[in-house]
Formats: C-alpha cells, structure tokens, sequence
C-alpha cells in the first residue's frame, strides 16, 4: 500500500447529467512521472481538479502516501504535498519571480523577512533541481519557458512532494520541453512523484515511466511507458485507429497569390520583428513557416491578415498591395478572398461569450450572406453555422452554445469552418492544432491538405515542427525575425530545421545534421 | 478542458435575484425607519400606495420610469461596447439645451408641428456631441471614459448655470430659466392625448414621451442584437482583439456606440422640457443620469430588463417623496438613503446574493438536474 505516492479509488463525479469522472482507480508509486492522457473532455481535468481540491468527488476514495485522505480544497492539497502546475499560469506579471513564489506564503505582515527565508530557500531548490530563474526579474518579461519553472518553483516552495502538470508543453518550444523534461527528471531522482496531464503521445513516450489512458470520463487502460507505443496509446484514446501521417497528391502550383518582398515589421516599442523578408506563396500549394514561437511569425501572420501594417517593403495578396502608407485592414483582406485562421483562438479567433453562430460570423458579419437590409439574417446565421457544424464535425452542434463552451479542439473546427466555407483563395493558418486533441488534428490536417487540392495558397505557421514537415510542400525557417532559409519538403528532415530554427545556416545545418559528408551533395542553395 | 458548470436558470437570474436583492434593501431600509422611530411596515404602505395606489400617484411614477428609461438606455448601449458611461447626467442636460435651443430659435417662424420633431433631432444631437467629446478622447488619444464623462458633469453643470443667469435667462425673472416655449411646442400630456378618447384621468407630468421611450426599447433591442452594427458594438466590448480580427475599426464602434448613448440620455430633455415644462430651466436632469447607472445594472442592460427596473425606481422616487408628505420625521433626505439603499443593493451589490440564490435553487433541485 504505502508503495504509492497517490492511491485514486471509485471515483465518480457528475455536473448535472454529464458524469465527468465514472469510477476511476490511479495508483502512482512513489518517485514516478505518470502520465495521464485523453482527450480535450475526457475526464482528465476534472480528475485533476479533484485531487487538487477544486471539486469533491462525488464518490470513492483518495489515499496519499497510504493514509485515506479528504481534500476540500487547494489548502488541504497544498498541506498534504500536492502541488499543481496549471496551464496557464497564475503569475502576476509585474511582479519580481521572488515576490510571486512568495504570493500566498508569506509568514508575516512585513514583507522583507519572508523574502530573505523565501530567497534561501529557493536557492536550495534551485541547486537541488537545476531550476535556474533570476529571482529579481520581472515576470512579465521572461520567457513562458521560464515561467512554468517559476510555477514548478511554486509548488516546491509549498512543499509539493506529488506535483501535478496540466498540459505544460502546450506553449513551449522544442527546445524548452526538453529542459522542462530534464527538470522532470532531476525531480524525479529527488523522489518527487509527478502527474503529466498531456495528449501529446510523443511526450509521454519520452518522459514517463506509466500511463493511464481516459476516455469518456473512464479509466481504459494502465501501461507501462516501455511496454506500449504511440500508436496503442492513440488507439485507447481516441477509440479508434488513428492515422497521423496525412495523404498527399503532388501539388498543383498555380499563379503567385501572396507576395512578400523585404518585409520589415518594427513594433510599438521600436524593435524590428520581421527583418527584410521575402518568399512567395502559390495556388496548389502549403508553405509552411517553421520557427521557434516569438520568431517574428506571428507578426508576419498580422501583417498579411491586415491586422497590422508593415513598417517597410510591402505585401502582395491576390493582386491587393498592401504598403506602410495603405496598409489595408482586415474586412479588405477578406474581401479579396484572404481568409485567416488566427494563431490565437480566444483572443483574436473567437468571441467567448457570444453564441457559436455569432462567432461563426465574425469578420463575414457585414457580407450579404448574413443581412437582409438593416439587419442580419438570423436565420440564415443559424443555418449557415449548422452547416459548418456538420461539415466541420464540431460537437456539439449546438448554434446557440456560448463559444466558451466548446472544446478547445470544437472552437478551432468552428473557426476553420468559418474560413473554409467561404473558398478563400488565400488561407493564412496559425498553430491550427495548438490545444487540440488527436482525433481532431487528423481532421484538421486532412481539411488543411483538401484546401490546397481546391487550389488554395495556404501559409502555415505552426510551432509543431512534426506538424510543419506533414503539410508543407516547401517549408520557410525564420529565426530572430529573418527568413533562415527555405527547404522543399523532400529534402526536409527534423534535425536539419531544427538547426536552422537556432539561426544555422541551411547548409551548415544540413551538414551538423547529418554525420556523413556525402549528404551534402546535391542540396540546392539558400 | 473546462468541467461542466452548473448555471442558473434565466429566469432565477434575472427574475428571482433582483426581487432577493429588493427585498434585502428594504430590510436595510426597514432598519434604517426603526432608528427614526417609525413602523416601517407603515412606510412601505406608504410607499407602495403613493406610487401605485392612486391615479395621480402613477401618472408621476410613469414619469419618472420614462427619465429611466432613457439614462439606463443610454448606460446599457455603452455597456455592451464595454465602455461605463458615467455621464449620463450631463448628456441628459445638454441634451435638453439642444432642445431648447431648437425650440426657442424656430418656434415663432416654423408651425409647431414641424418644431417638435426638430426639437427632439436637437436633443439627440446635443446629448450625443456631449458623449462625443470624451467617446473620441477614449477612442483616439487613450483617455479613460470614466474619467472624462464625470468630468463633462460638471463642465454641463457649469454651462447651463452660465447660459441660464447670463445669456437665456429673462430679463426681469429671477428664476435662472428661458422664456416658455410658443404654445404647442410641446408634447401632449397624457391626460390631455387620452381625454381626446374621452378616457379621463388626473393631472400629472405623464406625457407622451413614455411612448418615445419605449420605441427607444425596441430600437436598442434591435440594434444591439439584430443589427451588424450592434454586433460590432457587442464584439469590441467583449473582445476587442477579436474585432480588430473581424474587420470591425474599434475607435470607430466606440464613437458610434457613446453618440448613441449621449443622444438616449438627451432624451430625458424630451420628458422633462418638451412634455411637462415648456422652457429649459435649472437642474431639471436632477439625477436621472446617475439613477440610470442602477437602473442599466439592475436590468442587465437588456431593455426590457431596463423597463422593469425604471418602472421600480419610478416607484420609488413617487413614493418616496410620498413618505416625506405623510410621515413627517422621514424627511426628503432620509428618502434619499432608502432611495440609495435600493440603489446599493440591487446596483452594487447585485451579484452579493447570487451565491445564496444559488445554494437554495440547487439545493431544491438536485434530482431534477440528475433526471435531465
């Protein structure tokens, strides 16, 4: 019994008629990194929620450490060593990393003899676990990378000898998982039991010693990492069997619809994000735009979606020039056929608390599709939007479900939806699959790939380099707001973009990519 | 990834909530008469039948619902492009300056008939250049609406005194107000518009304004909810972001929006000048502005919500001013408090009892939400 760090017995939990944990048993041995996958819906976070104190089971029986435990809430988490790493991070951006490890544990009215223990003590952590934050920076301007080890840091500060992490790769880069996956480990090997929520398989076959598989709100399965495979895993989760790699014809280029010619993008605070870029995009084919997130591809995503002008040079998208003196704006771009999948859905793609037919409208809601005279046509709204949903497969298909309410991976089919409807001739995609579950990336990539049969000039920006190499027909590396070099899709390889998304040149890192020398041989000049 | 919440139904959310919240205020307030010495079982009686027991007594309730009608429209329409329009107050009495204004320069040139529909054209116009002002500041050049909106109060205030002691005051009068306006400039008092159909009812301010205010109901309604302007409005107060995505120009929505707001709230000049006093004179906003904060909370900035709680402040303030006549140590001031502390309850601090709303519903229904 007392083998286990944390013992999950018969758990239930209901809301209302949806029953969102059905009689669950997890047992995590001590000093383990237990992964727990499923689906977006699949009972996970509620689970979570549950160990953590947000929720009460409604039923069944918790053990910690072996003794049979009652949780209320976070306070009785955090005092029987359980600590949790949300998603998004609960930092206070203006504060210092010191002030916000402190938040919530000060131990007296004035704050300097707190610091002075607090600082001490996460010293020792730091050394202990090789988690190196400077603890005078302000929060807001470190890395996310850096941010989730300030909230590690946080939980180990409480105490935290089981630390739970809800889908803490979802925002970082290759290169920043790794570390976080060293991190793991170094805790691991100081006898700290770890729960990964993910659904990234790739993760869980890297970093975990045991899995557990949810769907339906159901424990389906318990694996060892090393005796399982991604594919099972996919399986077990989705229900079904799963495809990853996508079918594609050879592209059909046709005419040039978008034109970059020496780009520069220089933000409000006057530091250059897009440095003297230019490539061009074609009917028939997917171009994607590989780089480590903060590289400069947002900007240049806002940029051709109108959003933003460009500082220098100019932008050519179906034949409408776009310069810093008539920038355009977002409803000409899609006037011309440009339609934008924005890289973040909550902030730009959707509005939360409006009904799921309104968001289905937005950016199209002043077309004649949608208004009879003065107003709009709420009928055909609402058809309009069941028809998406239908085709798109968004469950459920509810048109007058707040937006908020759907799945992460419901929210995205709704806004590919909205702009694959309309047959753009120009689709400009960002991070189409971030915080999707598997079942619908597959989707998404196969509408993706049946855009550029249609004839479509699709832009892809994705920080999923696995996603990158599946789609593109050519691929562009930018590094620190410069176009690094492009690759067709044929000689393209993880390691070498990999390089190059560091600022390596193609040859160089074609050359450090591959230990023999004949490869490099017939690779074509940047 | 985020569990299934429980949610109240609509109708405990808009329905039951506010009448708790009411009722929490008149215990508060019930305390409040206990500490004068008096029953205050006696003086909601009082209230009650000031406000709505006699005909006279409704005609002034249905009066001071229509001021609330319009400043708790005008506060909503704001609202929802997420702007908190505090300036209500002084767009209401611009917006009776512009009437006026109209009034006084064509009423002896132009037939009456064709001066009141100006009249009404000026109010809207002046309230809305009012809100204009710091609707571009907060558009354009990044100053807080809140701020600026308070601000013009009191620049309103300010004119008006100016204007009506030094320029449009009468010679000869001591009262700060114009001359009256030429005989049918005006709109018809209800008693007047009913007795045509030989409905007969008592004297009082009731106009026909009221039907102008509910007309502006079902024009916000339709506008915010039916309009693609009004779905500009929505998306720029809920995520701007997001409209600057869909091709909506923000500054743009946010200057539309507060001109529409200003206009509803000058309105009030339309009840209170062109209906019931025929001249613009001093302070004839009284509050109204302000009231309408409360009014647009309570109601959930949805008009018909806005309706319900103009016609309840409209009670109040009736009734109220009942209490001080009839029961002599309630003095006007102690109404004002009761007056403030529904304000405060059901304003303020709507969403205090929500939690308790809440435990009570579920803790009635649990089986039938397991049944659905």
């Amino acid at each position: 019994m007392s083998s286990y760090a944390l013992k999950l017995t018969g758990i239930n939990k209901a809301f209302g008629p949806v029953q969102a944990n059905k009689d669950v048993y997890l047992a995590v041995a001590k000093g383990e990194i237990h992964g727990v996958i499923g689906e977006n819906g699949a009972g996970k976070s509620t689970l979570m929620s549950i160990l953590y104190g947000f929720y009460e089971a409604d039923s069944g029986s918790i053990e910690v450490g072996g003794d049979a435990v009652r949780i209320r809430n976070s306070d009785d988490a955090i005092a029987l060593g359980i600590g949790m790493v949300h998603q998004h991070f609960m930092l206070i951006d203006s504060f210092t990393v010191l002030e916000n490890v402190m938040l919530g544990a000060e131990s007296g009215p004035m704050l300097a003899s707190s610091e002075v223990k607090a600082e001490a003590e996460l010293l020792r952590l730091e050394q202990e676990y090789g988690l190196h934050v400077d603890l005078n920076a302000e929060v807001g301007g470190l890395p996310v990378g850096q941010q989730q080890r300030i909230e590690i840091l946080k939980a180990l500060y409480r105490g935290a000898e089981i630390l739970i992490l809800d889908e803490p790769t979802g925002v970082l880069t290759p290169q920043e998982t790794d570390k976080l996956f060293e991190i793991l480990q170094a805790l691991k090997s100081q006898g700290v039991t770890i729960l990964l929520i993910t659904h990234k398989l790739r993760e869980i076959m890297a970093v975990t010693d045991g899995v557990s598989v949810m769907r339906g709100g159901e424990m389906v399965a318990h694996r060892r990492t090393a005796d399982t495979s991604t594919e099972e895993l996919a399986e077990l989760m989705v229900g079904r069997k799963v495809r990853l790699d996508v079918d594609k014809a050879a592209p059909h280029v046709g005419e040039t619809l978008i034109q970059v010619d020496h780009l520069m993008v220089t933000d409000h605070r006057g530091v250059d994000r897009v440095k003297d870029v230019s490539f061009t995009v074609n009917a028939g084919e997917i171009v994607g735009v590989a780089g480590v997130s903060g590289n400069g591809q947002s900007e240049l995503l806002q940029v051709l979606a109108g959003i933003d002008a460009p500082s220098k040079g100019r932008v050519v998208l179906v034949g409408v020039t776009a310069t810093p003196e008539s920038p355009g704006d977002p409803a000409q771009r899609r006037r011309h056929g440009v339609a934008h999948v924005p890289e973040d859905r909550h902030r730009l793609g959707l509005v939360g608390k409006f009904a799921a037919q309104e968001t289905a409208i937005l950016g199209y809601q002043a077309t004649d599709a949608v208004n009879k005279g003065m107003f709009l046509d709420l009928d055909a709204v609402r058809e309009q939007t069941e028809m998406m949903m239908a085709e798109f497969d968004v469950r459920p298909p509810d048109p007058s479900l707040k937006s908020a309410n759907f799945s992460g991976g419901n929210q995205q089919k709704l806004i590919l939806a909205r702009e694959m409807t309309k047959a753009p001739k120009v689709l400009l995609v960002g991070q189409p699959t971030r915080g999707v579950d598997i079942g619908a990336i597959e989707f998404i990539h196969k509408q993706l790939v049946s855009m550029r049969e249609a004839g479509c000039a699709v832009l892809l920006v994705s920080v999923e380099l696995d996603e990158i190499l599946t789609l593109s027909d050519r691929i562009l590396v930018m590094c620190a707001g410069e176009l690094v070099g492009e690759v067709p899709i044929e000689e393209a390889d993880e390691r070498t973009i990999g390089l190059m998304m560091t600022g390596v040149p193609r040859e160089e890192a074609a050359n450090a990519a591959a230990p023999a020398p004949a490869s490099q041989e017939g690779e074509a000049r940047v | 990834m985020s569990a299934p919440h429980r949610e109240l139904p609509t109708w405990v959310d808009i329905g039951v909530t506010p009448i708790v919240n009411i009722f929490l205020a008149l215990i508060a307030a019930g305390v409040v008469v206990l500490i004068v010495g008096e029953n205050p079982i006696e003086a909601v009686q009082v209230l009650v039948r000031g406000a709505i027991g006699y005909d006279e007594g409704i005609g002034y309730t249905l009066y001071y619902t229509t001021n609330f009608i319009f400043t708790g429209l005008a506060v909503a329409v704001a609202f929802h492009c997420g702007l908190f329009n505090i300036g209500g107050e002084g767009q209401a009495y611009i917006g009776g300056l512009g009437l006026a204004l109209m009034a006084l320069a064509f009423d002896s040139i132009l037939p009456a008939l064709l001066v009141i529909p100006l009249t009404i054209v000026g109010a809207a116009a002046a309230g809305a250049a009012w809100a204009a002002v710091p609707a571009y500041l907060q558009a354009y050049r990044g100053s807080h609406i809140v701020i600026t909106t308070i601000m013009f109060n009191f620049i309103a205030a300010a004119l008006m005194v100016y204007l009506l002691v030094n320029v449009m005051g009468q010679p000869g009068n001591m009262s700060p107000e114009t001359r009256p306006f030429a005989d049918g400039v005006s709109l018809p008092f209800m008693h007047e518009f009913l007795g045509l159909f030989g409905i007969d009812i008592t004297r009082t301010p009731l106009n026909l304004s009221i039907v102008w205010a509910l007309l502006c109901c079902v024009f916000v309604y339709f506008f915010i909810w039916r309009t693609r302007w009004g779905y500009a409005v929505r998306t720029v107060g809920s995520n701007e972001p997001a409209a600057v995505y869909g091709g909506i120009d923000p500054k743009k929505t946010i200057f539309m929006a507060m001109c529409i707001s200003g206009a509803l709230a000058g309105f009030v000049g339309v009840n209170v000048i062109l209906g019931e006093q025929h001249r613009l004179l001093l302070n004839f906003a009284a509050g109204y502005g302000f009231t309408g904060i409360a009014v647009a909370l309570m109601g959930r900035n949805h008009p018909f919500g806005i309706v319900l709680a103009s016609l309840l402040f409209g009670m109040l303030y009736q009734g109220g001013a009942e209490i001080a006549f009839e029961i002599p140590t309630i003095t006007r001031e102690m109404v004002t408090v009761l007056q403030g502390l529904v304000i405060l309850f059901s304003g303020a601090l709507a969403y205090m009892s929500r939690p308790w709303v809440e435990a009570v519903y579920f803790a009635l229904t649990p089986s039938k939400q397991q049944a659905a």
